[in-house]
């Protein structure tokens, strides 16, 4: 069973983001770019699979510029057996990765794909979901503990209010939650023989996929800051405002 | 033409989310339609038809939505979808997870938990955990959309609309609802909770969240954690108030020995008034309380108890 799992190279998580001046979107320059953490969880569940015995082969599939082969690389030291550049400047939407995405499930003809419940820099979480559809293909998302069995997986997601169990029939796509795993750090001889490993360039065009944004971003902007109140002294006095404000 | 909301439910209980998307829902396209799918959920369908501004409610009942599985609602929004130029729904792990693929499949782009409609074709919505807000413009088309519903005041339930009762639209048979296990709690749901009290990290331990409870008994509020006293094992996950766990903008939040990372500041910061007890004087969650206090939280909050106690909570 080959399993596909698309990593992003996004900001990195523990960067202070900050908004250009212009409005025109998030200053990138000289900034920490790392995979997106929902990612480095999808690959360490894909790994384990291999380790397991389940799961013959893993692709790592990124969506980006030159550098995004960098991400592909960490993927590779973490375990995956060989990668997918497509290489594209600019920003790619989710609903264009997943076109990408389809045609090289397409083409790989994978049963799992893992993706991860979304991205750290335009939050969307859309594109698992998307590819699912796409490929008409079953889907559990915000996975938090994944059971593989006989041509079918039983995947406990992370839901309002608890946990839910779903069945799908595979081939299926699955978007992880924080709590699936515990990603591994490379060691430095898979860091070196990831470096050997087999790296795709391909283009959207191969694909026959328009990248180009159907939503204009207008302006980005800082959110409103809130300014910090007084200072109390005493629980009592805590109640007392909270009371005086109408608040309890 | 028209928008169509999602109502969100459990089968018994239309959720106050459908209330706020239904608000949002008026500002993109007007008259407003709500689909509620479920399984014998007459009581859903007819709350939902009290709520204002909504034309007719469409309720498709059959027990393939039961669970609000992904594979059949989509299926049950796309037989629809023609007759509506936006489509809407809460962003909660349930409207995450089927809207996308409605999106995909009309071939449009999602505008995910939108903030604020500035037009009917531009919104604004949280990037990168809320640190940067997007101003976007949707393309001529459909418009599929999911709502950060604590950014728009619920529809009150002063309507009176029309039911149209409808079947299923199938189910695919690819995909099937095995069980659930939900927290119980006599509580509000963090949510929707007009208070709610949290503990962080410096609670120290799980038990010691007793100490929250009895608070949030006497105000009636609803209690989170941050994502740190999760990871430590204090509480289950759901409590988790975040970017990574639910986004909450109560009337009163109360923060107990939580430091205020940028990941928790990210769900709670919309909230109206904001109290904080931590022994740091330093800790960041100042910087955005109204009310603070530097105190050792575990003599603090008894005090708080004993206070509330005395003005006859």
């Amino acid at each position: 069973m080959k399993v596909i799992v698309p990593v992003k190279r996004v900001i990195d998580y523990n960067v202070k983001v900050r908004v250009k001046a212009d409005q025109s979107g998030v200053d990138l320059a000289n900034v920490k770019m790392s995979m997106n953490p929902f990612d480095e969880i999808s690959v360490e569940e894909a790994i384990r699979l291999k380790e397991k015995g389940k799961a013959t082969e893993v692709i790592a599939v990124s969506i980006g510029p030159q550098q995004a082969s960098e991400t592909i690389r960490t993927a590779l030291a973490m375990g995956a057996d060989r990668g997918i550049l497509v290489k594209t400047d600019g920003e790619v939407e989710p609903l264009a990765v997943a076109k990408i995405l389809k045609a090289i499930c397409e083409a790989e003809k994978p049963e799992l794909v893992i993706t991860g419940k979304q991205a750290i820099d335009d939050d969307s979480n859309q594109t698992g979901q998307m590819l699912a559809a796409l490929l008409g293909w079953p889907q559990a998302t915000f996975a938090h503990k994944l059971e593989m069995g006989d041509g079918k997986a039983d995947i406990e997601r992370e839901i309002d209010g608890g946990l839910q169990t779903v069945e799908v029939k595979l081939p299926a796509v699955m978007t992880t939650d924080l709590r699936l795993n515990e990603p591994r750090y490379a060691s430095l001889p898979n860091i070196m023989k990831a470096k050997k490993k087999p790296i795709d360039e391909k283009t959207p065009a191969d694909y026959g996929v328009d990248v180009t944004p159907r939503l204009k971003t207008l302006k980005v902007t800082e959110p409103p800051k809130r300014q910090a109140g007084i200072k109390v002294k005493t629980a009592k006095e805590l109640v007392d405002k909270l009371k005086e404000v109408g608040a309890i | 033409m028209a928008s169509l909301v999602i109502a969100e439910h459990d089968g018994k209980v239309l959720k106050d989310t459908t209330n706020k998307t239904v608000t949002a829902a008026a500002q993109v396209s007007t008259p407003v339609h709500v689909l509620v799918a479920g399984s014998g959920a007459d009581a859903v369908a007819e709350a939902a038809a009290k709520l204002a501004g909504v034309e007719k409610v469409i309720y498709a009942d059959d027990p393939a939505y039961a669970k609000m599985v992904a594979e059949p609602m989509e299926k049950l929004i796309l037989s629809l979808a023609d007759k509506y130029d936006a489509i809407l729904a809460p962003a909660t792990t349930n409207g995450k997870n089927y809207m996308p693929r409605v999106a995909a499949k009309l071939d449009v782009p999602q505008i995910s938990e939108i903030l604020k409609v500035d037009s009917p074709d531009t919104f604004e919505r949280p990037i990168y955990a809320g640190n940067a807000i997007a101003t976007v413009q949707a393309p001529a088309g459909k418009k599929v959309i999911t709502v950060r519903t604590t950014a728009f005041k619920a529809a009150d339930a002063t309507g009176s609309a029309s039911i149209e009762k409808i079947g299923g639209a199938g189910d695919p048979g690819i995909s099937k609802f095995v069980s659930e296990e939900l927290s119980k709690s006599e509580r509000p749901e963090l949510t929707s909770a007009k208070i709610v009290i949290s503990g962080g990290r410096g609670m120290q331990s799980g038990e010691n969240f007793h100490l929250l409870d009895k608070i949030a008994d006497k105000l009636h509020a609803a209690v989170g954690a941050s994502r740190a006293a999760v990871d430590a094992g204090f509480v289950p996950n759901d409590y988790q108030v975040g970017q990574t766990g639910k986004v909450v903008a109560p009337e009163l939040y109360i923060a107990v020995g939580i430091s205020g990372a940028i990941q928790h500041l990210a769900g709670m910061k919309d909230s109206k008034i904001i109290a904080a007890i931590n022994k740091d004087e330093e800790a960041p969650i100042f910087q955005v309380a109204d009310y603070g206090l530097v105190a050792d939280l575990f003599k603090a909050i008894p005090e708080m108890d004993e206070e509330l106690t005395k003005l006859g909570y």
